[in-house]
C-alpha cells in the first residue's frame, strides 16, 4: 500500500469515527469534535511547527492560547465607557511606567560599565520603578474595578458597535490575527531570555510563563473580569434564536424532517465549521510551504546538527527564536478561535493537562515533523478525548457487571471512570513514543 | 524595644517559620530531580505527580492505621505512614524504569525524547492518582495541632503579636534536616554513593572502573522515590492534600534546582531556601511588621504586599528568568548537558 494511500484511509477512518459519533451518539457531539478537531490541528500545527521543524521543547502552549482567548474578549466586546473614564488614563500611565522601567533597567544594564554602579543603579531602577508603577497602577484599578462590579468592572473592549455591539460579529474575526500577535510579543520575549540555553531550560520557562499568564488573568479583573469570566461574546454566525423565529428557515428544516431546534443549532456549529476550516486550511498551506521551502530546509538542518548549521554562517539562536514567534502565534490565533465558539471567556478553566499536554500528545501520536501527520493526530487525539469517557463507562460497567449493585469497589470505579482520559492519554503517548516514535504520519 | 521585638515575632510567624517549612519540601522534592537530572540526565516532568502517588499512599495507609486505632499520640500517624508511601512509590519508580525508561537509556535517545517520555509517564500518575483517590481535598493530620500556638506565646512572653508553630511545620523541619544528613552520609561517605557521583561526573569513566549502571540507576530511583514520598507527604500533611496541586509544584521545584545549578544536590537545597523565601516574603503583607517599626505618623496607609499571592508562581518565575540570564548554570555550578 502506497503511502498515500494509507495516509488518506487514515484520515478517512477519522472521519468516520466522527460521523459515526454523529450516528450513535447526536450530530452536536460530533459537529463539537469537528469543530475542537479544528482548533486542535491548528495548535498541534503550532506546536509542529515548533518541535518537528526546529526541535524546540515549549511547554507553556496552555499560555499562549489563554492569550489568544484574551484578545478576542479585547477586541469584541464593547468598551466600558466609565470605566475608561474612572481609571482608564491611570492605568495606561502605569502601564507605561511599568513599561519604562524595564526599558531603563536593560539600558542600565548594557549601558554602564560593569562594577558596583551598575549593579545598584539597575536595582534602584527596578525597585523605585516598582513602587512607582504599583501607585499610579493600583489607582486606576480600583476605580475601574469599581464600576459596576457585578457586570462590568473591566476596561472592555474595542468593539465600536455600541448597544448593537453584537451584531458586529466580524470582529471577533479580527480577534483571531490579533491574539496571534498577542501570543508572538510574549513569545518574543521568552525567546529572547531563554533560547540559546540548554533545551530543558526552554522548557522550565514556557511552563513558569504559561502559568503566570493565567494568574494573570484570573486576577487582573480591570482587564477581562478575572474569574467572573467574560460571557456573551459576540458571534461571528447567526444566533440559534434568531434561526428559529426566522419563518423560512424553520419551513426548510421542516421540509427535510428535522425540528428547528436541533437543525438550528447544527447551521450554527456548522458554520463555525466552516469558519474554522478556512484558517486550518491557510495555516497548512503556509506551513507546507514552508517546510518545503529553503528556510525550511534551513529549519531542518538546524535541528539535526546545530554546530554543522552554525559552521555554515546560520544564526541558530535568531532562527530559533523566529521559528518560536510563529509557532506560539498559531497557537494564539487557535486559542482566539476557541474562545470564540465558546462565546466566553474562563480563565479559571485553562488546565496544563488539557491545554498544554494533550497538544503535545496530538503532535507526537500524529507524526512530528509533518503537519498533515499534526492535523490527524489533533482531530483523532480530540475524539479519543471526548469519547475515551464513555467508552471507559461502557467497559467498567462490563467488568463490574459481575459485583453486587452496592459493591464498594464497583461504585468506585464507576465514579472514577472521569478520570480514565488521563491514564488513557499518558498510555497512549508512552506506546506511542516506544513503538512507532515517528508517529502515524512519519515525516518524510 | 518591645516593638522590634513584636515586629521579629510577626516576621518570625508570618514569614520565617512558613518559608522554613515550605523551603524543607521544595528542597526535598528539588533534590529529586537534580538526582535524576545528574544520573539519568533529563528533566523529569513526572516529578510532581510522582510526590502525589507517594502522599496517597501515605494517607491511605494513614486511614487504616486510623482505623486500627493506631497512633503516635502527639504526632500525627502519617509519620508511621510514611515508611510504605517511599516503598510503594519506589516500587511504582521502578517499574516505571522497566518498562519505560529503560528502553530509552539503552538506546542513547537525546535528553529531550526523555522529556516528553516522562510527559507521558506524568499524564499516567495523575490519572492513577485521581483514579485512586479522587479529585478532592483530602486531610490526614492528627495528633497535637500546635508545638506553640500564638495564645500560650502571648501569655508566655506578654508581647502583642503571638507566634504560632505547628506541628506540621516542626515535624517538616526535622524531618528535612534528618532526611538531608542520611542522603549526603550516604553520597559522600559509602560506596554505592561515591559510585552515584563518579556516575553523574563522567559516566564513560565510571562505567570503565567496574561501575555497574544499572545498580547505580536503581538505587537512584529508589533514593528519589524517598525523597518524593517524603516531600510530598510532608506538604499534604502541612497544607492540605489535592491532586492537581503537586502539577503546580513542579514550577517551584524546577525553579529551586535550576537556580541551585541541576545535578547539584547543595544547590537543590538552596534554591529550595531561596524560592520559599522569596515567595513568602515578597506576597505577604508587611503593614503589620512596619507597624511596629516605624514612627506612628509614618505608619503605611496600605498593605505593603508586594505582590499579590496569586502571583506566587511569577516570584519562582522571575528569580528562575535571573539565574538564567546572569548565572546559566545556577548558583553552585551545576551540570549542562
Amino acid at each position: 500500500m502506497s503511502t498515500a494511500v494509507k495516509n488518506v484511509s487514515m484520515f478517512f477512518i477519522v472521519a468516520c469515527l466522527i460521523a459515526g459519533t454523529g450516528f450513535i451518539q447526536s450530530w452536536n457531539t460530533a459537529l463539537f469534535i469537528l469543530n475542537m478537531g479544528l482548533i486542535s490541528a491548528i495548535m498541534a500545527l503550532g506546536v509542529n511547527l515548533q518541535w518537528g521543524f526546529a526541535g524546540l521543547f515549549n511547554v507553556g502552549i496552555m499560555g499562549f492560547v489563554a492569550l489568544g482567548g484574551l484578545a478576542s474578549v479585547l477586541i469584541s466586546m464593547p468598551p466600558t465607557g466609565d470605566a475608561w473614564a474612572a481609571g482608564g488614563l491611570h492605568v495606561m500611565l502605569g502601564l507605561v511606567l511599568g513599561a519604562a522601567t524595564v526599558t531603563a533597567a536593560i539600558i542600565a544594564q548594557t549601558r554602564l560599565k560593569s562594577g558596583r554602579t551598575k549593579t545598584v543603579s539597575t536595582i534602584a531602577i527596578l525597585i523605585g520603578g516598582f513602587f512607582l508603577f504599583r501607585y499610579v497602577f493600583d489607582g486606576g484599578v480600583n476605580a475601574i474595578e469599581a464600576v459596576d462590579p457585578a457586570s462590568t468592572g473591566y476596561l472592555g473592549g474595542l468593539n465600536f458597535g455600541g448597544k448593537n455591539y453584537k451584531d458586529w460579529g466580524f470582529m471577533t474575526v479580527i480577534s483571531w490575527p490579533v491574539g496571534g500577535v498577542l501570543a508572538a510579543s510574549v513569545a518574543w520575549l521568552i525567546g529572547k531570555t531563554a533560547l540559546g540555553l540548554r533545551s530543558d531550560y526552554l522548557a522550565i520557562a514556557t511552563l513558569g510563563i504559561s502559568e503566570i499568564i493565567i494568574a494573570i488573568m484570573k486576577n487582573e479583573d480591570w482587564l477581562a473580569r478575572g474569574v467572573k469570566n467574560v460571557i456573551g461574546l459576540p458571534r461571528p454566525v447567526p444566533y440559534e434564536i434568531d434561526l428559529q423565529e426566522s419563518a423560512s428557515f424553520v419551513e426548510r428544516a421542516a421540509s427535510i424532517g428535522v425540528d428547528p431546534i436541533t437543525a438550528s443549532s447544527i447551521v450554527v456549529k456548522l458554520g463555525y465549521a466552516g469558519l474554522f476550516s478556512v484558517v486550518l486550511v491557510i495555516v497548512l498551506l503556509l506551513a507546507q510551504l514552508a517546510l518545503a521551502s529553503p528556510w525550511g530546509r534551513m529549519m531542518r538542518a538546524i535541528r539535526d546538527n546545530e554546530v554543522a548549521a552554525e559552521a555554515m554562517g546560520k544564526n541558530v539562536t535568531a532562527r530559533h527564536l523566529q521559528i518560536f514567534i510563529l509557532g506560539s502565534a498559531i497557537c494564539g490565533v487557535a486559542g482566539a478561535m476557541m474562545t470564540t465558539l465558546d462565546s466566553q471567556l474562563t480563565p479559571a478553566s485553562y488546565q496544563p493537562l488539557r491545554f498544554t499536554f494533550l497538544i503535545w500528545v496530538m503532535v507526537i501520536v500524529g507524526g512530528s515533523g509533518n503537519n498533515f501527520g499534526s492535523v490527524l493526530g489533533g482531530f483523532l487525539i480530540f475524539f479519543l478525548w471526548v469519547q475515551v469517557e464513555p467508552i471507559g463507562a461502557f467497559l467498567m460497567q462490563a467488568i463490574t457487571s459481575g459485583m453486587a449493585e452496592d459493591n464498594g469497589l464497583r461504585v468506585h470505579l464507576l465514579e472514577s471512570v472521569a478520570h480514565m482520559r488521563l491514564l488513557t492519554m499518558g498510555l497512549i503517548l508512552i506506546l506511542v513514543l516506544r513503538f512507532a516514535p515517528k508517529g502515524l504520519i512519519p515525516e518524510k | 524595644m518591645t516593638d522590634i521585638l513584636t515586629a521579629i515575632v510577626v516576621l518570625a510567624n508570618y514569614v520565617f517559620i512558613p518559608a522554613i517549612a515550605y523551603g524543607s519540601q521544595l528542597a526535598l522534592g528539588a533534590l529529586g530531580v537534580t538526582l535524576i537530572y545528574g544520573i539519568l540526565r533529563f528533566s523529569n516532568f513526572a516529578h510532581g505527580d510522582t510526590m502525589a502517588f507517594g502522599a496517597m499512599v501515605t494517607i491511605l495507609v494513614t486511614w487504616l492505621f486510623q482505623s486500627w486505632g493506631i497512633s503516635l499520640g502527639p504526632l500525627p500517624t502519617a509519620l508511621l505512614a510514611i515508611p510504605f508511601g517511599i516503598a510503594a512509590t519506589a516500587l511504582l519508580l521502578l517499574a516505571t524504569d522497566r518498562l519505560v525508561y529503560r528502553f530509552y537509556r539503552q538506546q542513547k535517545a537525546a535528553p529531550v525524547i526523555l522529556v516528553i517520555v516522562s510527559m507521558g509517564v506524568m499524564f499516567v500518575m495523575n490519572g492513577l492518582v485521581r483514579f485512586i483517590i479522587g479529585p478532592n481535598d483530602q486531610r490526614f493530620a492528627d495528633g497535637e495541632r500546635f508545638i506553640i500556638s500564638a495564645k500560650d506565646f502571648k501569655i508566655m512572653t506578654g508581647l502583642k503579636e503571638g507566634l504560632a508553630f505547628k506541628t506540621t511545620q516542626g515535624i517538616t523541619i526535622v524531618t528535612a534536616v534528618i532526611v538531608v544528613i542520611v542522603l549526603f552520609w550516604f553520597l559522600n561517605r559509602t560506596r554505592t554513593g561515591k559510585s552515584m557521583r563518579a556516575f553523574s561526573d563522567n559516566e564513560d569513566l565510571a562505567l570503565l572502573s567496574g561501575i555497574n549502571p544499572d545498580r547505580v540507576v536503581m538505587v537512584t530511583w529508589i533514593i528519589v522515590a524517598a525523597l518524593a514520598a517524603t516531600a510530598g507527604a510532608l506538604y499534604g500533611l502541612d497544607k492540605s492534600f489535592k491532586p492537581f496541586i503537586y502539577l503546580q509544584l513542579l514550577l517551584p521545584i524546577f525553579a529551586a534546582a535550576v537556580v541551585g545549578g541541576l545535578g547539584n544536590p547543595v544547590g537543590a537545597i538552596a534554591g529550595g531556601f531561596v524560592i520559599a523565601f522569596s515567595e513568602v516574603l515578597i506576597t505577604y503583607p508587611l503593614k503589620k511588621v512596619l507597624k511596629y517599626l516605624l514612627p506612628e505618623h509614618l505608619e503605611p496607609s496600605t498593605l505593603v504586599q508586594l505582590l499579590s499571592t496569586d502571583y506566587k508562581f511569577a516570584v519562582s518565575f522571575s528569580i528562575l528568568i535571573i539565574v538564567l540570564l546572569f548565572r546559566p548554570t545556577g548558583l553552585f555550578r551545576g551540570k549542562s548537558v
